[in-house]
């Protein structure tokens, strides 16, 4: 029997120019947040395949985050806007597949905004740990 | 002097509608010629042979099994692993061997819901409850058995190793012929290939030369809700044709019937998941960037897992719905 | 008797679609006490319907059978007409309607010289490794084989152009068709009509020759141990012709005389279903008599379809030809209602030809080459209820939405299920009718598996579970219990 509360796994795929700068800025800021975060860099969030997010759950993962530059911002023009498209309707199949809401979630953190960074990780995984582990395949 | 013997062929139909067995008699004059080939040793539908048979012949003495249909009963999966000893070659015949099938669309559901609305619910059953069926039964002469049923499909290969796949829902006969011919000329290529296409189905369709370099669509139109136009490419129309996202082979038969590709191929070699990769190109396709108008637009597509898994439900990274309530 | 226990395996049940099982219990003098036949699989289609887009109904329960995908196709595009509140055109309904008919001459004949006809073309006791299509192409000759497999394939052809694919056609739309038929293709059409009469001539008289001719085959079509007497269900025009692709639900009693007749709206006013736990196909049967169990009479819910029912609630036919071999059936079985199941062999062969000259009508029709094959849906979706004749029987699917057309349930009584009832009573006589005294072979148990064969049976239809094959189980067990002999036939 595992000790202690559920610890979630989060993957967080963020992108290299915006939300990559804020995570380096809050560790070396020393800020405090949950270590339940694994990150994942991409050069942007419109490289974030939908089988990426698929293959986190299929490997464990409890809840996927997904992170760009705000709309406007985006180092190449509108990949985050490719991202956005992509999440919703990732959100509706994965309704349909039994996800709760907040297993996977969208936001965008530019590279000064370390303290959301820090506010994002930590109420994710609040809210994943509340919402228990994952099971692939429902025990199939 | 030894006598060359014919190969041993065998089909064997699983969770399976019958379509694939129909392909096979679709290959019409030609399949006299391969039923002089080789030496058809099992083949449900058509020839009154039997298990026993095949149990006793000697381990990989048949040339090649086709297996068609998904995994849904254990006897299937002792079937397949039956075929699987008795056999040096596996074919997975079909999108439900292939990937799981129109019937993967039950890993929505479980065993016992489905059982609930069959049994007990549907409305022809007027609210009279009359049980249900069980494995073992007592009846006034005897005890009756029927097989277990499983909460989850399953596509062939994830219960044995499967050699080749010849997908589609139903393969083409020209897609079978090949298959068999190659197999017979000992004309192979590495495990695990699927014997179809390598490029999208855009590539082999007629409508081709009119799909716009670049694709961006306001306004996407559910297939009632349109006239069709048959000269030109239906995703111009606004209609989702997932011929994009899906390996060819098929000579994109369902567009030349007007109507959009729904993806029975599956996906090229590259990809692992098809239904992400159909529901990313249609948001690269969407030309909106507010979350609400992308909500608004999606809105033609209020069944994304039907859409998008139609065929490949099992064989997705995620295989089921977590859990039914 | 201390049982010898001979283990004979029938591995698997053949030529049909489908899987069953069948257990035989033995009493003290080897004779049957009673012979269950077993459909061993569910899908669950009406399960995962729920939550589909209504359009895509048609593509998604053709899907319940690769041999007969049209009739389901069909029966859903007209669940959704109703649905929607939409009358497709004039050529929309007749290219409908002629692809329905080329189908069920294609499916006929299928089975015919696949299926069932062998053990009449070849014999019901012939060895068993002669008793399929190719024994048949043996007996009759290779031309004649030739000549019915591109027959065939000819007729595949036309749904394939129409419907895009043959097995899993595209075609049906709420309000419609998918592709008009051009002036062009109704001429290569129109030739291929021409040689399908034909050839439903040919069909008739093999009939005539191999199985008419035949005084053996003719006893035993007539033999009590093939007979029920049971109600009849099937679609008729308002002249109670029979028609496959549309018409009102008409039930004649065993004596023939009419006693219910209703548009498919109403039918969950007439049939209700009954579960056994031994068996995973549901049991329809007509509400006005109620479940009573499996037994023949006026007084039992027990109906029976397909082509022997379509015969028997028929007061004539639409087509000609097709009439006066109606009228020579009749005449030469002693008038209707006829109760010999082996006769739906006979009846199907009439149908081969009725179907056929429904095609050259509609084929010729120049109201077939309108362009304008589409309404366009207006109304919001509710709810749609579609019927149509299946090769193997009533065929209904019943199906209720959202406003945004996705389907919140999905009802189908499908053909062969009809039938459930009727088939497991024609197991049971059949096996008490021929095994005696615990003698059980190969032949013999052919000539059980010739009575639900009969029915051209679709058990992935008749389940619409997620087909499996199940292999064709007979287990026979003596009075104490015990097995005496274990016929296994895998699918």
């Amino acid at each position: 029997m595992m000790a202690g509360p559920f610890q979630p796994r989060i993957v967080a795929f963020v992108c290299n120019w915006c939300t990559y700068i804020a995570a380096d800025a809050a560790g070396v800021a020393r800020a405090r947040y949950s270590p339940n975060v694994r990150l994942i860099r991409t050069m942007c969030s419109g490289r974030v395949d939908p089988q990426f997010v698929l293959a986190a759950f299929e490997k464990g993962a409890d809840g996927v985050l997904l992170c760009g530059c705000h709309p406007r911002d985006c180092h190449y023009g509108e990949g985050n806007y490719k991202a956005l498209r992509r999440f919703v309707l990732l959100k509706k199949l994965l309704g349909q597949m039994g996800f709760e809401d907040g297993r996977i979630r969208l936001e965008w953190i530019s590279a000064s905004e370390a303290e959301k960074f820090r506010r994002v990780v930590e109420d994710m995984t609040e809210q994943v740990r509340r919402l228990g582990p994952f099971k692939p395949n429902g025990g199939a | 002097m030894t006598k060359k013997t014919k190969p041993k062929v065998a089909f064997y139909w699983c969770a399976s509608c019958g379509g694939c067995e129909e392909a096979v008699v679709d290959l019409g004059e030609a399949v006299l010629d391969v039923v002089n080939a080789v030496d058809i040793v099992f083949w449900p539908v058509a020839l009154d042979f039997k298990v026993s048979d095949v149990e006793s012949m000697p381990d990989g003495s048949i040339t090649v099994s086709f297996i068609n249909g998904a995994i849904r009963l254990s006897e299937q999966e002792e079937m397949a692993k039956l075929l699987r000893r008795k056999s040096r070659f596996v074919i997975a015949f079909g999108s439900c061997s292939h990937m799981g099938g129109v019937p993967g669309l039950a890993n929505l559901w479980d065993k016992e819901s489905i059982f609930r609305y069959y049994y007990h619910e549907a409305p022809s059953l007027q609210g009279k409850d009359g049980g249900e069926p069980v494995m073992r039964v007592k009846v006034p002469e005897g005890t009756l058995e029927l097989p277990a049923f499983w909460d989850t499909v399953k596509a062939l290969d994830q219960v044995i190793d499967v050699d080749y796949y010849v997908p589609g829902c139903p393969p083409t006969p020209q897609l079978l012929a090949n298959a068999v011919q190659a197999l017979l000329a000992g004309n192979l290529p590495p495990k695990g290939s699927v014997l179809a296409g390598t490029r999208a189905l855009c590539h082999e369709c007629e409508l081709n030369s009119t799909k716009p370099e670049k694709l961006l669509l306001k306004d996407l139109k559910r297939v009632h809700e349109v006239r069709i136009d048959s000269a030109k490419c239906l995703l111009a129309q606004g209609v989702l044709c997932l011929g994009p996202v899906t390996r060819g082979g098929c000579d994109a038969l369902c567009v030349r019937g007007n109507m959009p590709c729904t993806g029975c191929f599956g996906p090229t070699d590259e990809v692992r998941d098809y239904g992400a990769k159909g529901l990313s190109y249609l948001s690269s396709i969407i030309d909106f960037n507010e979350e609400k108008d992308i909500v608004r637009a999606m809105e033609k597509v209020p069944d994304p897992v039907g859409v998008f898994y139609r065929y490949s439900l099992p064989h997705s990274s995620l295989r089921r719905k977590r859990e039914v309530k | 008797m201390a049982g010898e226990t001979k283990e004979i395996v029938i591995n698997p049940i053949t030529r049909l679609e489908g899987h069953g099982k069948i257990t035989i219990f033995l009493d003290d003098h080897g004779d049957v006490s009673r012979a269950y036949f077993q459909v061993p699989e569910l899908r669950g289609f009406e399960s995962f319907l729920v939550g589909r887009q209504a359009e895509d109904a048609p593509q998604i329960t053709s899907r319940i059978c690769g041999v007969c995908p049209t009739a389901h196709h069909i029966a859903a595009t007209k669940a959704l007409d109703d649905m929607y509140k939409v009358e497709p055109p004039e050529a929309a309904r007749k290219i409908r309607e002629m692809v329905y008919n080329v189908f069920m001459l294609e499916d006929h004949a299928l089975h015919l010289f696949f299926l069932g006809g062998p053990d009449f073309v070849v014999g019901p006791t012939a060895p068993k490794a002669e008793r399929n299509v190719v024994g048949v192409i043996q007996k009759v000759g290779l031309e004649i084989g030739k000549r019915v497999i591109g027959m065939r394939k000819d007729l595949r052809g036309i749904i394939q152009e129409v419907g895009g694919k043959v097995i899993h056609p595209v075609l049906g739309l709420p309000g419609g068709v998918a592709k008009a038929v051009t002036p062009e293709m109704q001429k290569r059409f129109a030739e291929v009509a021409d040689r399908g009469f034909e050839f439903a001539l040919f069909c008739e008289k093999l009939l005539e020759d191999v199985v008419l001719g035949n005084p053996e085959y003719v006893k035993l079509i007539t033999s009590d141990v093939y007979t029920h007497r049971t109600h009849y269900m099937g679609l008729v025009d308002d002249r109670n012709r029979p028609n496959f692709y549309d018409g009102a639900i008409r039930v004649v009693d065993p004596s023939g005389r009419e006693i219910e007749r209703f548009p498919v709206r109403d039918y969950l006013e007439h049939i209700a279903e009954h579960v056994e736990p031994w068996t995973y196909v549901k049991f329809p049967f007509l509400k006005q008599f109620g479940w009573k169990g499996f037994v023949d009479g006026p007084e039992s819910g027990v109906y029976s379809v397909a082509p022997l029912a379509r015969l028997n609630v028929s007061e004539s036919m639409a087509t000609p030809r097709a009439a006066e071999l109606r009228e020579r059936f009749f005449e030469t079985l002693g008038g209707r209602p006829v109760h010999h199941t082996l006769a739906n062999h006979w009846a199907r062969v009439i149908e081969i030809v009725s179907a056929a000259e429904r095609f050259k009508e509609l084929v010729n029709d120049p109201a077939l080459t309108d362009p304008n094959v589409r309404t366009l849906p207006t109304a919001t979706p509710k709810e749609g209820i579609g019927v149509v004749e299946a090769p193997r029987g009533v065929l209904i699917h019943h199906y209720k939405s959202d406003d945004r057309g996705v389907l919140t349930s999905a009802n189908l009584i499908v053909a062969t299920q009809h039938n459930s009832a009727r088939i497991a009573m024609s197991v049971d006589k059949a096996a008490r009718g021929v095994i005696h005294k615990g003698v059980v072979d190969d032949g013999i148990l052919n000539q059980v598996e010739m009575a639900f064969r009969a029915y051209d049976p679709c058990h992935a239809c008749a389940t619409h579970s997620l087909p499996g094959h199940m292999p064709l189980w007979v287990k026979v067990f003596d009075a104490r219990g015990e097995l005496v002999q274990e016929i296994r036939r895998d699918g």
